[in-house]
């Protein structure tokens, strides 16, 4: 009976010392996978400017919205050579998310989407089985007007669905890693 | 066997009740289980000196008549019982209450009663048995705790079920196994509790807050899992229990064994094993749905009456695959999965459990110690630690794709003691204090910014509960509990997300570092919680019985409550909790009706809880990233009005067949904004008809219809959304709810004695027999797929 007291003490002791554990703060994290800026360089075939769009949210998942750029218009009738760079600029040196994509590109798929017939897209790189990527496109655009640009990149997209590899995103299902819009003007 | 001494018992009492002298004195009484307070019948009742002896009756009651003023020496014994001998001085009629240390029945227990039971003899407790849980052996507790009306569950697909006890589930339901308040970071919806279904041998539902020897903060309920007891005679035994199904095309495996002395000393040993691959609705694979777990237990201890001792471990381990298809990256994924009558993902069927999943791993070790001192009570001594560890994987990319995005480790320890005042049989005191330590830690290797923070809590109570025989059929509960709760927490919040929130102001003296973009912060809060109960049974007569209960309760807000902070991958939703969050109190009244005859049984329970401060999260718009529109969970408080009712009726048409209806109904009223609550079950119906017969091997059918309502009333929380894509603003309807649906199963078994002590019960069940296809709308997952279809089960226990 006395060895039974004696585990019970022991059992209060130990909770006790359990009890004044370390106080040390806890470590930043600063989310590795966040993706903070997206930005699209439009680079206008037989001269002309260079056209960048960029949307960038610096606090994530945080509560303020994403800063939209559009840092002109676009010629009309005119073919763009475009690309895009994925960053994450929570992180310094900023961290090149673009090419974690490249890297996993036949599970991943940029698709694009235009209002207002202002311009079409075509893709103009490869994943390893020869289906569309989206980080390198064309952009033709039309006769002269407004509208805007959607990008939308999906994760484990079906790229074998109908569709899906001539940029039509009805069919592709996966889940959504980004989606931006952007305001452009044609003239 | 039984049968025999009874009718043994009762002949010596005829014998003996004509043995009159001139003495008038009636000396009554009630025999009761002492663990549970059911009635014990057929106990014998020995007047030593007067050589005198009864049986107690079908309630555990008995009446010797004519006895002289003096001393009586009493003896009371049991086949299944301690023998127990109890000095009476008897100067007038006298009525009390004696209880008897049961032995463990436990392998031939019968069907579900609804009885005032467990601890407390006024609540609303309702009890499932060894039979009810060994059906229930492959599956969840959530699952088995349904059979008692009034008990539903909220789920996150079929292998999370979370219990809901009168329209309160998580932080609301206390979940007591072997004496120990589990600490498994039950604040999430989306968390199961940590318990193997297959380590209680006995369950108690006690609905409202009136158990307060286990905690102030149970406003929707208790749960009580009892292991099996250690049964006083040199013994061996065990059982495993073998369970295939079609859906899922997995198998349980459950076995245990004890051994005992009849000095005291006994030990068990019982593992569990599941592995189910991808569940099926009735049109497709649920595809990722599978789950593998492992439980293991042991229990060793010396129980005499006196005192005792018992040593208890468990580990349980399950990984739980989370349907693919929810796994949404956005609002317009989500709009496409609530549009499309199909998951967006279905493959063949496989054992594989990919991200999203949980991998949750829970240790419990626990020791306790009793003692009895002579005409003073019972003192209980116990000690607790517990660790829960809980991963959830996530969908990601690149170097982290195997490394999860939620890494949890809650530790806990508690200690109890109470003293229980029993040497007064017609009034029993309990004065009790609970001090307990936890800390939460979040693993930052995960990359992803805390959902919990790291935090430090240390709770105090103090108990004092009192059980009052008024007379030979009123009984009296009081209680009174306070709390103490002290949180420590440091917490990251992106600066942007502290001003949005309005902390600035009244919290900027929590600020402890600057860290570019997010500030650390430490909030320490304190709570004083006092609750109360009190409860009446009056049995009106044979046949009737009436119940009053009412408790005061109050809860602190939860980790989650306060510091939710970011967006919840798994259900693409950003939640966020209030620091401004205080305690939540509920007044809860309710009155059952007994109705009992050799025929009918009919258990009316009705309720009302208003509760103040009430605390529930909700869509409450969007907001944009560069991943696109996510929709905004807040925490919010209200002042709760819940009524319902709940309903068994078991009726025996003949000796073989029986009907048994359940049937229950609530309502939740959100007070301050004039509208329906949230997250309310729809009411429900089962009707079943029995048939058994024991001669031929103890053969058992049943046939189950369950019909569940559509729920018309829910708050309106829809709200529109741009979505690019298609260039137009569409309405998100997050809150419609699910169709009425209707279920029929089907379950029969028979008992094979293949020796001595060796028996088999073979079952067989059918589940969702018409293969309807149906979605409930407690489950978190109902956006996204359909619910389980026709499962047929089969069932081999073994008992030795």
């Amino acid at each position: 009976m006395k060895t039974i007291k004696n585990i019970v003490i022991l059992v209060y002791i130990a909770s006790i010392f359990a009890a004044c554990s370390n106080n040390e703060d806890p470590i930043v994290i600063n989310e590795e996978e966040v993706i903070t800026t997206v930005r699209a360089t439009l680079v206008p075939q037989n001269g002309g400017a260079t056209i960048i769009l960029e949307s960038k949210d610096l606090d994530g998942d945080g509560p303020n919205e994403p800063v939209i750029t559009v840092s002109g218009a676009l010629d009309k009738n005119k073919t763009y050579a475009a690309t895009l760079e994925i960053l994450n600029e929570t992180e310094s040196p900023a961290d090149n998310v673009t090419l974690e994509i490249l890297e996993e590109a036949v599970d991943h798929q940029f698709f694009f989407s235009f209002t207002n017939n202002i311009a079409t897209a075509t893709y103009t790189d490869q994943d390893s089985n020869g289906n569309p990527v989206g980080v390198k496109f064309n952009v033709l655009t039309g006769s002269a007007g407004a509208g805007s640009f959607t990008i939308i990149l999906r994760h484990e997209p079906n790229k074998a669905a109908t569709g899906v590899n001539t940029g039509d995103i009805s069919n592709a299902g996966g889940a959504t890693d980004l989606q931006i819009t952007f305001d452009i003007t044609v003239i | 066997m039984t049968q025999k001494i009874f009718l043994c018992a009762l002949f010596c009492s005829l014998f003996f009740s004509g043995y009159a002298q001139d003495c008038s004195y009636t000396f009554k009484g009630i025999v009761t289980d002492y663990h549970d307070g059911t009635s014990i019948f057929g106990a014998t009742i020995y007047l030593k000196n007067s050589d005198k002896y009864t049986t107690s009756d079908y309630q555990g009651k008995f009446e010797i008549k004519n006895l002289c003023k003096g001393e009586l020496q009493v003896i009371f014994s049991h086949i299944s019982c301690e023998t127990k001998e109890v000095l009476i001085n008897l100067t007038e009629d006298t009525f009390k209450d004696f209880t008897l240390e049961h032995h463990i029945e436990d392998l031939k227990e019968v069907s579900i009663t609804s009885a005032a039971s467990a601890k407390n003899k006024t609540a609303q407790a309702t009890v499932l048995k060894t039979d009810v849980i060994d059906k229930y052996s492959s599956q969840n507790l959530g699952d088995a705790l349904k059979n008692i009306s009034g008990v539903s569950s909220v789920n996150t697909g079929n292998t999370i079920v979370k219990p809901m006890i009168n329209g309160l589930h998580s932080s609301r339901v206390i979940l007591m196994t072997n004496g120990v308040r589990l600490q498994d970071q039950e604040w999430g919806i989306e968390h199961a509790p940590n318990i193997d279904i297959n380590t209680a041998e006995k369950i108690t539902v006690i609905k409202g807050a009136n158990a307060l020897e286990f905690g102030g903060d149970a406003i929707g309920g208790v749960i009580v899992l009892e292991p099996n007891r250690a049964i006083l005679k040199d013994s061996l035994y065990g059982k495993s229990i073998l369970t295939g199904q079609t859906n899922g095309l997995g198998f349980s495996f459950h076995s245990s064994i004890s051994k005992s002395t009849k000095k005291g000393w006994y030990v068990n040993a019982k593992t569990t094993l599941k592995k189910y691959g991808d569940f099926e609705s009735p049109n497709y694979v649920l595809t990722n749905t599978g789950l593998n777990s492992k439980a293991f237990s042991v229990q060793t201890g010396l129980k005499k009456f006196k005192s005792g001792f018992n040593l208890y471990y468990t580990y349980l381990k399950n990984e739980i695959g989370i349907l693919k298809s929810s796994h949404i990256g956005n609002i317009e994924d989500l709009v496409n999965a609530i549009n499309s009558n199909k998951p967006t993902v279905v493959n063949d069927f496989s054992y594989t459990i990919n991200a999203p999943k949980q991998e949750v791993t829970h240790q419990l070790a626990k020791a306790d110690f009793y003692k009895r001192y002579k005409k003073l009570g019972k003192l209980k001594v116990q000690y607790d630690y517990q660790n829960n560890q809980r991963l959830e994987f996530d969908i990601r990319v690149g170097a982290d794709k195997d490394k999860p995005a939620i890494d949890l480790n809650l530790s806990s320890h508690a200690v109890n003691t109470s003293f229980e005042f029993d040497s007064e049989s017609n009034q029993t005191y309990k004065v009790g204090f609970m001090g307990a330590y936890q800390n939460n830690f979040a693993d930052p290797n995960t990359g992803v910014r805390r959902l919990i923070p790291d935090y430090d809590k240390y709770d105090l109570g103090v108990f004092t509960i009192g059980n009052f025989i008024l007379n030979d059929n009123t009984n009296l509960d009081l209680g009174f509990r306070y709390d103490f709760n002290y949180i420590n927490a440091k917490k990251f919040y992106f600066k942007s997300r502290w001003s949005e929130r309005n902390y600035d102001n009244e919290f900027s003296n929590l600020i402890i570092g600057d860290f570019n973009t997010q500030w650390l912060v430490n909030p320490e809060f304190k709570y004083h919680n006092f609750s109360a109960s009190l409860g009446v049974s009056h049995e009106l007569n044979q046949q009737n019985a009436i119940f009053l209960n009412y408790a005061l309760a109050s809860r602190a807000p939860n980790p989650s409550e306060l510091f939710s902070d970011g967006l919840h991958h798994s259900a693409a939703r950003i939640e966020l909790g209030d620091l401004r969050m205080t305690q939540e109190t509920s007044n809860r009244a309710s009155t059952s009706y007994h109705f009992n005859t050799e025929k009918t049984t009919l258990l009316v329970e009705l309720f009302f809880n208003h509760i103040r401060n009430f605390m529930y999260i909700e869509p409450n718009g969007t907001e944009q990233t560069i991943r696109g529109a996510f929709p905004v969970w807040l925490y919010k408080r209200t002042t709760a009005n819940l009524f319902g009712i709940d309903i068994n009726w078991q009726q025996k048409i003949t000796d073989q067949i029986n009907f048994n209806n359940k049937t229950s109904f609530i309502r939740g009223k959100d007070i301050d904004n004039n509208r329906d609550l949230i997250d309310i079950p729809a009411a429900r119906t089962q009707n079943s008809f029995g048939y058994t017969n024991k001669k031929w091997y103890q053969f058992n059918a049943n046939l189950e219809s369950e019909f569940v309502f559509k729920q018309n009333l829910f708050p309106d929380t829809n709200f529109e959304v741009f979505i690019p894509t298609t260039n137009s603003n569409v309405l998100v309807d997050v809150s419609s709810t699910p169709n009425s649906y209707h279920l029929l199963n089907f379950n029969t078994d028979a008992t094979f004695k293949l020796s001595q002590k060796t028996n088999v019960t073979i079952g067989i069940t059918v589940t969702n027999i018409l293969n309807t296809n149906y979605r409930e709308y407690l489950n978190r997952l109902r956006y996204f797929a359909d619910d389980l279809g026709r499962n047929y089960l089969l069932q081999l226990n073994f008992k030795y």
